[in-house]
């Protein structure tokens, strides 16, 4: 084969023993790899809870990865979610995709508990489980520290360790397999760290037309503003959003009660880049090099921990938020959820707090402490518990990503719809409605957008399977990657067909958390956004989500997902 | 629904691509919408049912592009390979069906924005919006136009015209419109409010679009203000700026004009190395047809030379530069503000035409037009004739 390797790694951490797959070329072809491979090996223990050791963690890689595919050094981690109850998954960057492929595996499966805390070690050698309990509640980036030179690592920090619900795996220092409490299954396994080396190389069927592909990849990404542009993202990170957001007034302010945030001139992209004078890193077998990492090696924030630890909170303190997501990194936690879940406490609290309550805070969830256990449950238990459920601004659990979905109603139904609990990555209605990409729609409609929206789950469902990043839609579309992946694998295949295996991946979403209970009365919004107003200004202005607009648009949506 | 379809129909109509009535377009989200009943409903349905998109347009074009297309399509290879900067970015290729059926179309659509039915016309989807659908038939139709006429110079030059080309040449040649002409005056600067800057941008765009300098979605405008530069947005069209003008703060202090046009390096660089305050891009066809148009024999750039060139080209004055979209190594932002200064405008290889003016958009408009008409005057002559709608 070309571009997979065939081999799918199965680590049980009962047995301590491991053994190696060779799925069947067919279920390459019909689940590609990633997010949709990883939801096949999935989708029977489903049922399970996220704790039985039987219970899968999946670290999976695509055909793509460890080519020369432009930004191809992703990689699915998936699981069922501690925080949703759903299907979990993160698509993560840096270089441990690449690795893995170089060490000859598409895929790594972890099952079973081991009785101490552990390691998995992972090289063309073979396979180690090695001891870890000296690493016990120690920071991520103490870990990394302490793990095997020149290797790739996956590891988990103290927030999983104390069961935050919200905790991530931390890859290569600086990324984040964010969302869903998906640390939390690496941690219930008694798992501290995977690291992997490799040397190989993935075999390309027509290295000539691969580099014909990625000429036509490139072209477009350098037409493209919002990557490529002087305000783009390869210039200021994912940052760069933030004046937009602003200026679009969605950006989610004081626990989602305003859409804007007066401070935000002051606290933008351009702020950091100006006090920080940040170097730009990347995923590997990446060109955009979206990451920026200031001097003294603090990660500059991303979009969405820039924006939620600073207008979520209403807090003006630059390096509170630099702090905030160095923390969360350290610690091992995901910063959406973490940020507001802080702004849930605040508002029940009836307090707007203070730079050193938040930092105290966030290290008393991740040392799990205190009133940091209770708030480590996440935003919905917590004010579920508090008596005000209103205040928690989640869908199925999961808080809501920096966009207020008043100013964007494709990214309303994409909230209120996504398979993981709130995320705007599953469809990322944001391309179109705010970044006018491909083409601009009316962020004030719901005209057209359940079938956008679901064209778009099944687009990003694909590249999460490929492996490729989310953002490189921006410019390039399935039609450019289709010639990517047949110059890769060798089989012929269109950007439409791509677009129906990224349905099925859906489906097979969809269906395991049907199984799981979930119904389309879980598919909503929290009734905030139906009842009070964005903050308008003069000639815009930012009306209560019209709910019966919501539920027919979300009918059609299940119509056509076949529903 | 409806608005948009009579949106969109009035756009192809203005912009000279279908006549009134031809074109078919729907919408499909939870269930189909269409612009106008149809025998050619039946065929679209299955086109809806075969692909995962939400909008088409079927249609035949007006003339000259339907003579064009069915001639280029007849010729071709199974698909149609322009050489402009809008189909290497965006379309890559223009693929041929043998006929107007579901089973034939379906396939090609599959790989490609469009799809070319001889006789037929165009058929041309969408995954978010009608709107790409129009973009697409708008962008083919340039591009198989300047494909046409490059092609022709090409065998002019090299002495073999074949028979057939050489008619619907003749035919095609009768359909153009007469070289734009504009006696009038634009707002006039220098200005000094923003809304004065707004109406400006406002008016060329619109006078761009109309003499049909440009087509719509593609171009883009800018004019400083103070430490301001109003650009216009990414995928805007310079008919329809009204809200699709971005102010972008020339010192870098925020990020708000994420959303301007990928040209917008460019644009900030020709104001800094010009002093002028008007900027104003289209792509005029025969300044986009000449730019390609080569004399240098012993060349071994071969088909690159849309990236790089060693020799300083130009028509009538005017410089010819290569450059790409956007900020890439490549990018048209590192020749043409260096290139600019001092001449009327740039026109960059395949692409388009840049001018500038001090002020406002008066010198900057009649310059993109003068030297439009200049270059398809120039394009007769080195066809040996002269332009029939001026002979007449
Ligand atoms: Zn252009």
């Amino acid at each position: 084969m070309n571009g997979w390797c065939g081999n799918i790694l199965i680590v049980d951490l009962d047995t301590k023993r491991w053994a190696m797959d060779h799925p069947d070329p067919e279920i390459y072809r019909t689940y590609i790899g990633g997010r949709g491979l990883a939801g096949f090996y999935l989708k029977d223990h489903i049922t399970r809870n996220y704790d039985d050791p039987a219970m899968p963690l999946l670290f999976f890689t695509g055909p793509l990865v460890n080519t020369s595919s432009p930004t191809s050094g992703r990689m699915a981690v998936m699981s069922r979610s501690p925080l949703t109850g759903t299907v979990g998954d993160s698509s993560v960057g840096g270089s441990l995709g690449t690795n893995l492929k170089k060490a000859g595996l598409d895929g790594l499966v972890i099952r079973g508990k081991s009785t101490d805390l552990c390691g998995i070690e992972i090289s063309e050698d073979g396979v180690r489980i090695t001891d870890a309990r000296h690493l016990k509640g120690k920071g991520a980036g103490e870990t990394f520290s302490l793990l095997p030179a020149k290797a790739s690592a996956a590891v988990i920090g103290p927030a999983a360790e104390n069961g935050v619900l919200f905790s991530s795996i931390i890859v290569d220092g600086h990324f984040a397999a964010g969302r869903n409490g998906i640390g939390l299954v690496m941690a219930a396994k008694n798992l501290k760290y995977i690291s992997v080396k490799g040397k190989g190389r993935t075999p390309v069927h027509d290295p000539e037309k691969l580099l014909k592909a990625r000429e036509e990849i490139y072209r477009l990404v350098s037409a493209s503003p919002a990557l490529s542009g002087s305000f783009g993202i390869s210039k200021f990170g994912t940052g760069a959003l933030y004046d937009l957001m602003d200026a679009r007034r969605m950006m989610p302010t004081d626990n989602f009660r305003k859409t804007r945030f007066e401070h935000a001139p002051s606290m933008n992209a351009a702020a950091y880049k100006k006090a920080y004078a940040p170097k730009s890193k990347g995923c590997r077998g990446c060109h955009i090099q979206c990451k920026k990492v200031a001097k003294d090696g603090r990660g500059i924030p991303e979009f969405e921990t820039m924006s939620h630890f600073s207008a979520l909170l209403s807090n003006t303190d630059m390096d509170c938020v630099m702090e905030a997501n160095r923390i969360c990194n350290d610690m091992g936690m995901d910063t959406i959820s973490a940020a507001a879940t802080l702004s849930c406490y605040g508002e029940i609290q009836n307090k707007t707090l203070e730079p050193h309550e938040i930092l105290g805070l966030l290290t008393d969830i991740g040392q799990g402490r205190d009133e940091g256990a209770l708030l480590g449950r996440g935003s919905a238990r917590y004010a579920k518990d508090m008596g005000k459920p209103e205040a928690s601004i989640s869908v199925k659990s999961q808080e809501l990503s920096a966009y207020d979905p008043r100013g964007a109603l494709g990214m309303a139904l994409s909230f209120a719809l996504s398979t993981r609990g709130a995320c705007h990555l599953r469809a990322y209605p944001i391309s179109h409605e705010i970044l006018r990409k491909p083409v601009a729609t009316d962020r004030f409609s719901f005209l057209g957008k359940a079938r956008i929206i679901k064209i778009s789950e099944d687009a990003n469902a694909m590249a999460d399977s490929l492996t490729a990043c989310k953002f490189i839609f921006f410019a390039a579309t399935l039609e450019e990657y289709a010639k990517v992946y047949e110059a890769v694998t060798g089989h012929g295949i269109s950007g439409q067909d791509l677009l129906k295996i990224g349905d099925a991946v859906c489906k097979n979403e969809r269906d395991m958390n049907r199984a799981n209970g979930f119904t389309h009365k879980d598919d909503d919004l929290p009734e905030r956004f139906f009842k009070e107003p964005g903050s308008s200004e003069q000639s815009l202005s930012i009306k209560p989500i019209d709910r019966e607009a919501f539920l027919k648009a979300r009918g059609a949506y299940y119509k056509i997902r076949g529903e | 629904m409806e608005e948009q379809f009579v949106h969109f129909e009035e756009q192809l109509i203005a912009a000279g691509l279908v006549n009134p009535g031809d074109a078919l377009m729907a919408f499909l989200d939870e269930d189909i919408s269409w612009s106008r009943p149809s025998p050619d409903q039946e065929f679209a349905t299955r086109l809806f049912e075969g692909l995962n998109i939400n909008s088409l347009i079927v249609s035949k074009a007006a003339e000259p592009y339907q003579s064009i297309i069915d001639y280029l399509a007849e010729t071709a290879d199974g698909s149609i390979l322009p050489q402009d900067c809008e189909t290497r970015t965006f379309l890559h290729d223009l693929p041929v069906a043998l006929a107007f059926l579901p089973e034939q179309v379906i396939p090609l659509l599959k790989q490609r924005k469009s799809v070319i039915v001889p006789g037929k016309g165009l058929i041309t989807y969408g995954t978010i919006s009608l709107e790409q659908s129009f973009v697409t038939f708008s962008s083919v139709c340039f591009a198989v136009f300047v494909k046409f006429f490059s092609d022709y110079l090409a065998a002019y030059k090299k002495g073999v015209i074949p028979a057939d080309f050489q008619d619907v040449f003749q035919r095609v040649i009768r359909f153009l419109p007469p070289p734009p002409q504009f006696e009038g005056t634009l707002a006039q600067g220098p200005f000094t409010h923003e809304e004065q800057v707004l109406m400006a941008m406002d008016e060329a765009g619109k006078m761009t679009i109309r003499h049909r300098l440009v087509d719509s979605f593609f171009g883009n405008i800018s004019c400083r203000l103070g430490d301001v530069l109003y650009i216009s947005q990414t995928g805007s069209s310079l008919d329809h700026l009204a809200g699709c003008i971005d102010p972008c703060a020339m010192d870098g202090s925020s990020c708000a004009a994420m959303t301007a046009s990928s040209e917008l390096s460019a644009h900030m660089e020709i104001i800094r190395k010009t002093g002028h305050r008007a900027i104003l891009h289209g792509h005029p066809r025969f300044s986009v047809i000449l730019s390609m148009d080569c004399d240098v024999d012993a060349c071994a750039k071969g088909d690159s030379c849309y990236l790089t060139c060693s020799y300083k080209r130009e028509v009538s004055g005017i410089p010819i530069v290569p450059g790409e979209v956007g900020t890439g190594p490549y990018g048209l932002c590192n020749t043409v503000p260096s290139a600019i200064k001092g001449k009327d405008g740039v026109i960059v290889y395949g692409h388009g035409l840049f001018t500038t003016a001090p002020q406002d958009f008066n010198l900057a408009f009649s310059r993109l037009m003068t030297i439009e008409n200049t270059c398809r005057e120039a394009y007769f002559r080195r066809i040996g004739r002269s332009d029939p709608s001026l002979s007449e």
